[in-house]
């Protein structure tokens, strides 16, 4: 960390001592332009973008050339005297028509990009991808792979966010669990929300889709090159908007099925036995887990919540009060607040664990334990 | 209209109150105008700060000073109160005191509604303000409120909605002040197309104005309803849809970019002739490029919701409609480039301010243009290029041209020159960590930074760094402003009726300062 801040000192010292914002090294680590995407949708709005930077850079030096010349040229202080023209219809025609003759220009390749990202269409694999505050749930509707569904959470720990380790490479862009894809088959991602409006996002891809409460919206990629690519969550969200990640895993088809394959095992495990009793400390420890990793960023892992914001579970009536009510609240989330409906996300046997948690936890002792098969009851 | 005139002027004349109730019970646009500057470089300074603690938390990466939550309600009260604090009261005070001495009028309109228009401000910045101390704090929405997010949150939400219902009221009451005083005031023989263009940018944008903040009343107003009164314009639900909230706050939003550019527009075209010695080129074809783009400005919103999933056709549509506006915007840059052109030219503080707003603003322009071509705009959309664009175009393109029109109209208000040497020292430090601060963020978004973040990816830090730095540096030169401007009223060199000997137009043949009442027998434009 001190490496970095004295690096960038000296290289402040002498971007100011040349005058300009920055030296030649300094730009050489430093990403200048979009990355260079492995989609084929993608790549056409790179190559776009560059040749409009071109126009654009072409127009600027005309017009400050002239600018610059007048400004060199016609001071006061070298004696030059004002001309007297204010008018020419002529000078005023072409430069309006020209820059309409360039736009259109322009227009054609950027309709021709647009009508090949939007096309989503004959998709080899259907994903649909929800946004929760904060993480995103994918549920794989279609193609091979199709029933696998899971939630992929910020893996990135506190203690780095804090400061308190130092931050590793993939910093804020990394997560438990990942989605994976086939490399070159078509992906159509279909993107909603549960609670506010999230966006999907893979610059890899050239892809950035709103995720809307109570509609679906789509988009699609076809990655021609294997590999782990980033994005982010990329529609304020609420607190933690810049912790939602997105990472997609692109392997062989090979790769893929043995995936898919762990995928569904690891899935029927996760269900557990509806019908199993469990004791408090047994479900009471499995709740922790699952409270942190669920409830802790609004609810604190203290219980204590944020004043104003968020409630606190330590001696809230509902989780001292009766079992009902409060896997009510759990199970069905309260509507026109943060408050999810995690009975639509997690598990009965893992909200049962959850739930037992919160009423022995902190200072609320009921010393009752919630069982899976109390929880399908209170689903509505 | 005149008997309402004349019975302000009885008042007027009758008794001057003095101290704080002179300019409690005003009605003099001088003295409003001088409010309304003061107001909006208050709310500047705030809504300053507030950028200094989202710049420090991002100085580097991990969460440092403030809490998410806290961050977020930063970035929202940042623009709210850049943009309707600063920015919108800057301009409504150089109308406020250069539109009657542009035309010849003696006062405003609607003398006492002006009154009135100017005292809602305070209330409406202080109920932004106070947000903070509710519990749950301020609106965490971004300045832009989408639902369901806004439906969220605390009391803060409530106190931003009530705060801009007064805004928009204030706006209103001013442009039909603007709109009856230009149309009706003007003095025997000033025609319309002799009107300075000052005076063209604020009639069009009184009319956008009047226009558009009935539309944010509506979609605010929805907010509320939903909030409270169990509606559902924009649940799903209930029927409704959250992104038409987005439609309709966007049609006005993008009007409101107008809003604030137009009337900067009006500024640079009053300085640049006047240090290059010339007539405006293409005085006529800069009226019908105004028009033009305040026309066109209705028909673009969606450009800012190419992300939420509009329909192929549509987002055709709003692409061709936004690459139009290049068209107009163009013709204005070529023709104040022409006015310079063989010129006798000279560079005070007001003409320096100019120019960097026409490089910078150029700028804006170039990347507005990239953001208009959906394809790319999906890459950029919520990513640090958006940032860096409107801040070119808000910060450089408003910021610049009001500090070209105080500069140029400060010896006309104070009767005194300002310092030329801290002037010119006030326009370097600005441009250089203008750039510094925003130019580097451009970069940012094309590596895919998201903006409204308090926290990012370690890639990114290096630019985030300079950009802080930057940021600091443009804070504190600011404050050099202040400074000169302070000196300025209290000595320096005295000002002739007409200080700058490129300058045309009525206000320079009043004394300097200009008297508490000015042309109340109409000047004669032969
Ligand atoms: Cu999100």
């Amino acid at each position: 960390m001190k490496k970095i801040t004295n690096k960038t000192a000296i290289r402040l010292a002498a971007a100011f001592a040349a005058g300009i914002a920055f030296t030649g090294t300094a730009l050489a680590e430093m990403q200048l332009n979009m990355g260079f995407p492995v989609t084929a949708a993608g790549q056409t709005a790179y190559h776009l973008h560059n040749l409009i930077n071109i126009i654009c850079l072409i127009i600027f030096i005309g017009v400050f050339g002239v600018m610059g010349y007048s400004m060199i040229y016609h001071r006061k202080s070298k004696g030059h005297k004002p001309a007297e023209f204010h008018e020419n219809l002529t000078v005023e025609i072409l430069w309006t028509a020209i820059p309409l003759l360039i736009l259109i220009i322009i227009a054609i390749p950027a309709t021709k990009a647009l009508i090949s990202l939007k096309d989503t269409s004959d998709s080899d694999i259907t994903i649909k991808a929800t946004g929760y505050q904060w993480k995103w749930g994918y549920d794989y509707l279609k193609g091979e792979g199709e029933g696998i569904k899971f939630m992929s959470v910020l893996a990135t720990p506190q203690a780095q966010i804090k400061g308190q380790e130092p931050k590793d490479e993939h910093y804020l862009l990394e997560v438990d669990n990942p989605i994976v894809v086939p490399v070159g088959k078509k992906v159509r991602i279909l993107t909603t929300s549960n609670d506010v409006i999230h966006s999907w996002a893979m610059p890899a891809f050239g892809v950035k889709q709103d995720a809307v409460p109570g509609f679906i919206r789509d988009t699609q990629f076809r990655a021609e090159k294997e590999g782990t690519y980033r994005g982010q969550c990329s529609e304020l969200c609420g607190k933690d908007h810049g912790f939602m990640p997105i990472v997609v895993e692109v392997v062989s088809a090979d790769k893929y099925a043995t995936w898919v394959d762990e995928q569904k095992k690891k899935m029927a495990a996760a269900m557990g036995d509806p019908n199993k009793v469990w004791t408090l400390d047994e479900s009471k420890a499995y709740g922790e887990k699952l409270y942190n990793a669920n409830c802790a960023a609004c609810h604190q892992a203290t219980g204590k919540g944020i004043p104003g914001a968020f409630p606190a579970l330590d001696g809230s009536k509902i989780v001292t009060g009766p079992k009902e009510g409060h896997l009510a609240v759990v199970v069905n989330g309260r509507p026109g607040t943060a408050m999810a409906a995690f009975g639509k996300q997690l598990s009965d046997t893992e909200i049962a664990a959850i739930v037992t948690y919160e009423r022995n936890a902190w200072g609320n002792k009921t010393g009752e334990v919630v069982q899976p098969a109390e929880v399908k009851a209170a689903h509505k | 209209m005149e008997a309402v005139h004349a019975g302000a002027h009885g008042h007027d004349h009758g008794h001057h109150p003095t101290g704080l109730m002179r300019w409690i019970t005003t009605t003099n646009h001088k003295d409003i105008g001088t409010m309304y500057l003061w107001f909006s470089f208050t709310m500047f300074m705030v809504g300053g700060a507030m950028a200094m603690v989202i710049r420090a938390e991002l100085f580097e990466p991990g969460l440092q000073i403030v809490s998410p939550e806290f961050f977020n309600q930063m970035i929202t009260l940042h623009a709210l109160i850049m943009v309707f604090g600063a920015i919108m009261p800057a301009f409504v005070g150089f109308a406020n005191w250069m539109i009657p001495l542009q035309i010849g009028a003696s006062d405003m309109a609607f003398a006492r509604m002006n009154n009135w228009s100017f005292w809602i401000l305070p209330v409406a910045g202080s109920m932004l303000i106070l947000s903070l101390f509710v519990p749950g704090g301020a609106a965490g929405t971004g300045w832009t409120m989408y639902p369901p997010l806004s439906i969220q949150m605390g009391m803060g939400m409530d106190f931003a909605i009530f705060g801009l219902h007064l805004l928009g009221m204030s706006s209103i009451m001013g442009s039909i002040n603007i709109i009856t005083t230009i149309l009706n005031l003007r003095a025997p023989g000033m025609s319309l197309m002799r009107m300075p263009l000052f005076c063209w940018t604020w009639l069009i944008t009184a009319y956008l104005l009047l226009a558009v903040m009935p539309v944010l009343a509506g979609a605010i107003t929805m907010l509320l309803t939903d909030r409270h009164f169990g509606t559902s314009f924009f649940n799903a639900a209930g029927g409704g849809d959250p992104v038409m909230f987005q439609h309709i706050f966007w049609f006005f939003g993008h009007p409101e970019v107008y809003i604030i550019a137009l009337p900067a527009f009006g500024v640079i075209s009053q300085v640049i002739p006047a240090f290059s010695r010339k007539h405006i080129f293409g005085y006529a074809s800069m009226v019908y490029a105004i028009a033009a783009i305040a026309l066109i400005s209705f028909f673009v919103w969606a450009h800012h919701m190419f992300t939420t999933g509009i329909p192929l056709t549509g987002q055709l549509y709003f692409m061709y409609a936004t690459m139009l506006i290049a068209v107009p915007t163009g013709v204005k840059v070529f023709n104040w480039t022409a006015t310079m052109w063989k010129g006798a030219l000279s560079f005070e503080t007001p003409m320096l301010f100019a120019i960097g707003f026409l490089f910078l603003f150029t700028l804006g322009g170039f990347s507005g243009l990239v953001c208009a071509i959906t394809a790319i705009d999906i890459q950029l959309q919520d990513t640090y290029y958006v940032v860096a664009h409107f801040h070119y175009v808000m910060v450089a393109g408003a910021l610049f041209s009001a500090y070209a029109g105080a500069y140029y109209w400060l010896p006309k208000w104070t009767g005194h020159m300002y310092n030329e040497t801290l002037g010119k020292l006030h326009f370097w430090l600005t441009l250089i960590f203008f750039n510094m601060t925003f130019f580097v963020q451009h970069f940012l978004g094309l590596a895919g930074m998201p903006r409204r973040v308090p926290d990012y990816a370690l890639q990114f830090a290096e630019f985030n760094k300079i950009s802080s730095i930057g940021s600091f540096g443009l804070g504190i030169s600011q404050l050099l402003f202040l400074y000169i401007v302070i000196k300025t009223i209290k000595g320096g060199p005295k000002a002739g009726d007409k200080p700058w000997d490129g300058a045309e137009g009525l206000e320079w043949t009043v004394p300097s300062p200009a008297p508490h009442h000015t042309f109340e027998d109409p000047p004669v434009i032969k």
